[in-house]
């Protein structure tokens, strides 16, 4: 039987990057999963959350929880989104008595794609290459949440042509932080400016990172400096399917 | 900035972004607290199990609280000292002065006390005709300069050394306007000069405590320049002001925090000074004050116990989540607009002063949880940041803009079919504008990212709708 792979793809790659949402099948159906992405799904809920409105983050919760609870796993492409399911719906459903033990077992098979891949299917590595050099971002949620910090690496250094550079301060915040950026967008600029700066110092062409809010500010940011680094979902790399344009890229 | 309140953040923050001098003494801090920490815990295998057990102690501490505090108070009025139990900072003050008139007190030297600024203890002596003088390097700078500490160990970080150095010879201006004041060596030794004048003649030493131990009626405090020693030795009169949650049931307790509070504060195994006084000098004893009093503070902490707030009363004020904030590492301590700052100061400022007096503290997060990494007792500081923005919500603190379009946001994530198609409308409709550029160089009702960054432009279609093409 094969293992049977629920896709949450979140509401960011739905409307910014479907091409994120796609790789991440490939690399999920290339290790074996059955993937489905149920229509019906919108968003984990981390606005209402972290904005302080509990009830709409418990019913988005819910929600999720019918949607996804007849999955084997969950996963999604994104440390965030995968750290509320995993980290947070346990303790905002936790006084709930329909949907506490609900939540809990949500939770337990909840991933991070590339976490899920190294660290659950035992992927040592991929069929693809990329040529040059590339540097990685640790998003915030995924490092310290659900500790993914070596699975990226471990399946970078499968792909052919592909040479890693180490970005100085990767575990540091781009300042995206979800509405903080709109809250405060003069700290959160400060924030992504120097960041863009450690990226351009790195030299390497392409920035990757397994967010894509991250991505989505630390691309607005290169692009606004006009920085010559392009942006990408490291999923993209990893399935072989970053030929397109990248993030925020125009189309010649 | 002097005199701002939380509520001014959002500007504060602003001008401190702008502030060169500012900026050049913040740069840095991954390099110096945050390396310093990392390496002393690298050195430290079971650094992990300490910070468990510590938590573990104030945990327990703080669940028998009334038990451990009658506790201290019993021994320390059996070793002859007095304790003075302090409902608000208003009552603090007065217990001090009362004492400082009662002693015919003139001049008040202090050891590095953060519930001195918490009670703004130096202001009242001041109207009242005492004069307090700092003893603590840092301290001593900022009070030249009529500030507050910007930091919980390092009051002076947000000053360069050729500030420091300007503030000296203006003040100094008996001394050697040659003398070299380049490093902090030089600092300290022109401050010594000074103070030596004010450790004589001064009649009370007001010190914090970093720990009440229960078991014997000790305070303690840990220091680097030795300061504190000379704060509570020298004159007739200590006083010991405090914050009830500073309790801990053992000798052996203390030890335990002590070791990973400097490794946490800055990277030291051990500060160089932890002194422990425990009541008035005895028959016998060679020094010491003639009087012990310790000023015990609730000021809303007790009213933080049962709640989702509690936690944060483990606090043992290491700094470690200041050096670690991305924010706070961008606009300094000043900005916070109160007495403690940071992640620390963004949860506990509103359960001191009240939530709206401080509705901007708990949103200047970006939820990054390195503060929560790194925090020595295990404080789950992001979570009660979300905890403080959920209670602005219920009230209606949170500015209506913002709430309005949650709500719409919210109103779709619940409706998965109007979700959907909005979703696949939105992308094919920005996705077609942007295609050829890529990204917006300014977007309606987007104005707060685009000000400063692109926004990269959708690729059409939903994945929604390019997975439906997909299975058929």
């Amino acid at each position: 039987m094969p293992i049977r792979v629920g896709l949450f793809v979140t509401c960011l790659v739905d409307l910014f990057r479907p091409s994120v949402g796609l790789a991440a099948a490939k690399l999920l159906e290339e290790a074996g999963c059955l993937v489905e992405a149920p229509a019906l799904q919108t968003c984990c809920g981390q606005p209402a959350y972290n904005s302080g409105d509990r009830k709409t983050a418990q019913a988005i919760a819910r929600q999720v929880i019918d949607l996804f609870e007849g999955f084997d796993h969950v996963v999604a492409p994104s440390g965030s989104c995968a750290g509320m399911l995993r980290a947070h719906f346990p303790e905002l459903l936790a006084d709930d008595p329909r949907y506490a033990a609900r939540a809990a077992a949500l939770a337990a098979k909840s991933h991070e794609l590339i976490g899920f891949l190294v660290d659950i299917l035992g992927r040592e590595r991929v069929e693809a290459s990329f040529e040059g050099k590339v540097t990685y971002h640790d998003s915030c949620s995924g490092l310290r949440e659900l500790g993914v910090k070596a699975q990226p690496r471990r399946l970078l250094r499968s792909v052919e042509g592909l040479e890693l550079k180490e970005l100085p301060g990767a575990e540091i915040c781009c300042g995206f932080g979800g509405t903080f950026c709109i809250k405060y967008p003069e700290i959160s600029d400060r924030l992504v400016s120097e960041k863009a700066e450690d990226i351009e110092k790195t030299g390497a062409a392409t920035l990757l990172a397994g967010d894509l809010g991250c991505l989505l500010n630390m691309a607005g940011k290169l692009g606004r400096r006009g920085a010559k680094v392009k942006a990408r979902h490291v999923a993209e790399v990893l399935a072989g399917m970053a030929d397109g344009p990248a993030i925020g890229e125009g189309s010649k | 900035m002097l005199g701002s309140t939380p509520l001014e953040f959002k500007d504060e923050a602003k001008l401190a972004l702008a502030d060169a001098n500012l900026q050049k003494a913040l740069a840095g801090m991954d390099d110096t607290f945050v390396a310093w920490r990392a390496s002393a815990v690298e050195r430290l295998p079971e650094f992990e199990a300490l910070r468990d057990a510590a938590k573990g102690i104030k945990d327990h501490a703080l669940a028998n609280l009334d038990f451990y505090l009658e506790r201290f108070a019993g021994n320390v009025e059996a070793g002859g000292g007095k304790v003075h139990w302090c409902a608000d900072a208003d009552a603090a003050r007065a217990a001090v002065l009362a004492i400082c008139r009662r002693v015919g007190a003139r001049t008040v030297t202090k050891g590095k006390t953060m519930i001195g600024e918490e009670i703004a203890i130096n202001e009242h002596l001041e109207a009242n005709g005492i004069t307090p003088v700092e003893t603590d390097l840092g301290e001593y700078i900022i009070q030249l300069r009529h500030e507050t500490p910007s930091h919980l160990i390092a009051p002076a970080i947000h000053l360069t050394v050729e500030q420091v150095g300007e503030t000296f010879r203006e003040a100094h201006r008996d001394l050697d306007p040659q003398r070299p004041l380049v490093d902090p060596g030089d600092m300290l030794t022109e401050a010594r000069v000074k103070l030596r004048k004010s450790f004589l003649a001064a009649d009370v030493g007001i010190t914090g405590a970093n720990f009440l131990i229960a078991e014997t009626g000790s305070t303690v405090i840990v220091t680097n320049e030795g300061n504190g020693d000379l704060t509570q030795i020298l004159p007739r009169v200590h006083i010991v002001i405090a914050s009830i949650e500073k309790i801990v049931p053992t000798l052996n307790d203390a030890s335990t925090i002590l070791r990973v509070l400097a490794r946490s504060a800055t990277g030291q195994e051990m500060s160089v000074y932890t002194t422990f006084s425990t009541g008035p000098r005895r028959p016998g004893d060679l020094d010491g004050p003639e009087e012990f009093h310790v000023v015990l503070l609730d000021n809303g902490r007790t009213a933080l116990l049962g709640t989702e707030f509690a936690d944060m009363l483990r606090c043992i004020r290491c700094g470690a989540c200041l050096d670690h904030c991305p924010v706070y590492q961008k606009v300094g301590g000043h900005a916070y607009g109160w007495v403690y700052s940071g992640p620390m100061g963004a949860v506990l400022t509103p359960g001191l002063i009240g939530i709206e007096k401080a509705t901007p503290l708990p949103n200047a997060s970006t939820f990054c949880g390195r503060c929560e990494s790194v925090c020595p007792m295990r404080i789950p500081l992001p979570k009660m940041l979300r905890h403080w923005r959920e209670r602005e919500f219920e009230r209606h603190l949170t500015p209506s803009r913002y709430r309005a379009g949650m709500a719409l946001w919210g109103f779709l994530a619940r409706h998965p079919r109007l979700y959907r198609l909005g979703s696949g409308l939105a992308g094919r409709f920005l996705g077609a504008l942007g295609r050829r550029r890529g990204a917006f160089r300014s977007l309606p009702l987007a104005g707060g990212w685009t000000a400063y960054r692109d926004m990269p432009a959708p690729e059409g279609p939903s994945f929604q709708q390019l997975w439906a093409k997909r299975r058929r």
